[in-house]
């Protein structure tokens, strides 16, 4: 239940303390290939953002207006996932149409989120929390930004790492997984600063 | 009631899939539509196409062939075309094939470059000649063990003007290597004035999409599309001498050059060095034969690098750098065109330089 808690407190706590991406290790396939450099995540980072806060919005007003009244919440992953990529798709159509340098620095990348689990997880938590409208929004909002922090501060020293000597076994998705696991650890000096769940 | 929960699902996904559909359709319909866009070439020719599409396939409805190993997916970064409007900014899609002497010359490409409003864009006068064809599989010969003369007949259109030494795109359809069609480059073998048919010759490449599709699935009767002529090597239009170097199916566009230069009695004096492993790398010798004596003045020097015992070899050996350093005294009067390896290509450029021919007079085709 939400009683106590409110919006903002949720969306500090979706970026810090329950970092998607650190904490419960959502969106990692994008994260460890679109984390090569600061520009490109940045706009990756974006579009996650926007498209995280824009999605739980839809998906609770789905929830609690066409699965709830119909009894119909098992079917949630599915309607979920149609949204989202519907969602997408639309937004691509109009970047594209409206702003070329938008397109050419995040529409190229919403193709990929459409598949991106940390999306859906954030659709489900909300869901499973018990969240108001409000709630979710900021939620999706914050756990974007937490997303997007993530993966700049990866695409960081991604970027640093190309000077150093990796040993050849670790290259490449190795460290990488072993510095996001360095990163969660770091991440949860800040738990219980918060707390939502 | 479990059938009516049943129904009641299905129709709430019915329902939400059906709405959003809509929605895709009508958005479809109005933001992604552009209408028709104009495209001028050249600042002389002007087409008209459905907008929203890449600059690349748009062309391609036109019957204009842009150059493209990748059928458009933006991996081979081969589409390069001048772009004389504004047509917004580079997508990170264009930037790793693009240099920035390019970037200031606005080179776009053409398959990632959507058309959203009218463009001008410069390309090769010779483009304009660019044709696709449909042909039909003459015959297939092996010229080595790895090396297939693959004879095609044109079919529709059936004749091709192409200068000796040019290339066509080979189209593969989709087969088990391939999800989607793909193009590949290949010099044409066969003599210009010959202009109802191809002659290609292929190499075979250990899991190469194209040469697996032509060594493997290709039969006589066939029917394979190809579109072309493409490519600036060709013999200039000069007096100086001639040295021709190749390796492997590099043999294609020399022998179609050669054999232009005897149809048309063109008197220079042409030395063709041709660099093999071993005799079973060697091929139209026979033919090679016929035209020392039909040319005016024709050497033809094959080198082996590494001739087998058995075989009994008498020819030049080494490496074909080492064989060109023996034989070339000065560059003086020489004009070079070179085909084959990169590496080969890259090691003999050396050698010509170093004997005092301009870089500006070695022309070369490199096989990736």
């Amino acid at each position: 239940m939400t009683e106590g808690i409110t919006f903002y407190a949720i969306f500090f706590a979706a970026i810090f303390t329950n970092n998607i991406l650190l904490t419960n290790y959502l969106g990692m396939c994008s994260f460890l290939a679109v984390s090569r450099e600061v520009k490109t995540s940045v706009g990756l980072g974006m579009a996650v953002i926007f498209v995280m806060a824009v999605t739980s919005a839809l998906n609770w007003l789905a929830y609690r207006y066409i699965l709830v009244p119909l009894d119909l919440v098992y079917l949630r992953y599915i309607i979920f996932i149609v949204i989202i990529a519907a969602f997408v798709q639309l937004i691509e159509m109009i970047i594209e149409r409206v702003s070329d340098s938008l397109y050419a620095s995040l529409g190229i990348f919403l193709p990929l989120i459409t598949v991106n689990c940390a999306i859906l997880g954030v659709s489900l938590f909300m869901i499973i929390r018990d969240y108001h409208f409000l709630s979710s929004f900021f939620y999706g909002l914050g756990s974007g930004i937490g997303w997007a922090l993530a993966i700049v501060a990866m695409a960081g020293i991604r970027q640093k790492m190309t000077r150093s000597r990796v040993p050849k076994g670790l290259a490449g998705a190795g460290i990488t997984l072993i510095i996001a696991g360095i990163m969660a650890l770091a991440f949860m000096g800040f738990s219980g600063m918060i707390k939502i769940s | 009631m479990p059938v009516q929960a049943l129904l009641i699902g299905i129709g709430a996904i019915c329902g939400v899939s059906t709405f959003l559909a809509i929605l895709m359709v009508i958005a479809d319909a109005t933001i992604a539509n552009y209408g028709d866009v104009k495209i001028k070439i050249n600042e002389d020719k002007e087409v008209e196409v459905t907008g929203g599409k890449p600059l690349l396939s748009s062309l391609m409805e036109q019957r204009i062939f842009i150059p493209s190993a990748c059928g458009g997916r933006g991996s081979c970064g081969l589409c390069k075309v001048k772009v004389t409007s504004d047509a917004g900014e580079y997508l990170p899609t264009e930037l790793p094939w693009i240099t920035d002497e390019e970037k200031k010359d606005n080179i776009r490409l053409a398959c990632q470059l959507k058309l959203k409003k009218d463009i001008s864009i410069r390309i090769p006068e010779e483009l304009f000649n660019v044709k696709e064809y449909l042909a039909e599989v003459v015959s297939l010969k092996d010229l080595t063990y790895d090396i297939k003369q693959v004879t095609l007949k044109l079919i529709n259109p059936d004749d091709i003007s192409f200068k000796a030494g040019q290339y066509i795109q080979f189209k593969v359809p989709e087969y088990e290597m391939t999800a989607e069609p793909v193009y590949r480059a290949y010099s044409m073998a066969s003599h210009p004035s010959r202009k109802n048919e191809v002659e290609l010759e292929v190499r075979l490449v250990s899991n190469g999409i194209c040469t697996t599709y032509i060594f493997e699935h290709l039969k006589a009767g066939d029917s394979v599309t190809i579109n072309g002529p493409y490519g600036d090597f060709f013999l200039r239009d000069t007096d100086s001498d001639i040295i021709f170097i190749a390796g492997g199916s590099g043999m294609a566009p020399i022998k179609s050059i050669l054999n232009d230069m005897a149809d048309r009695g063109v008197e220079r004096n042409i030395v063709y060095f041709f660099g093999a492993r071993s005799v079973r790398d060697l091929f139209l010798l026979e033919e090679m034969k016929e035209l020392e004596k039909k040319l005016h003045n024709f050497t033809f020097v094959p080198a082996l690098s590494e001739p087998q015992l058995g075989e009994n070899w008498k020819g030049e050996t080494g490496l074909i750098t080492e064989v060109l350093d023996r034989h070339l005294k000065s560059g003086e009067n020489v004009e070079a065109y070179l085909c084959g390896s990169p590496g080969m290509i890259d090691a003999t450029k050396e050698v010509l330089i170093k004997r005092g021919v301009p870089e500006g007079l070695i022309y070369y085709d490199k096989f990736g």
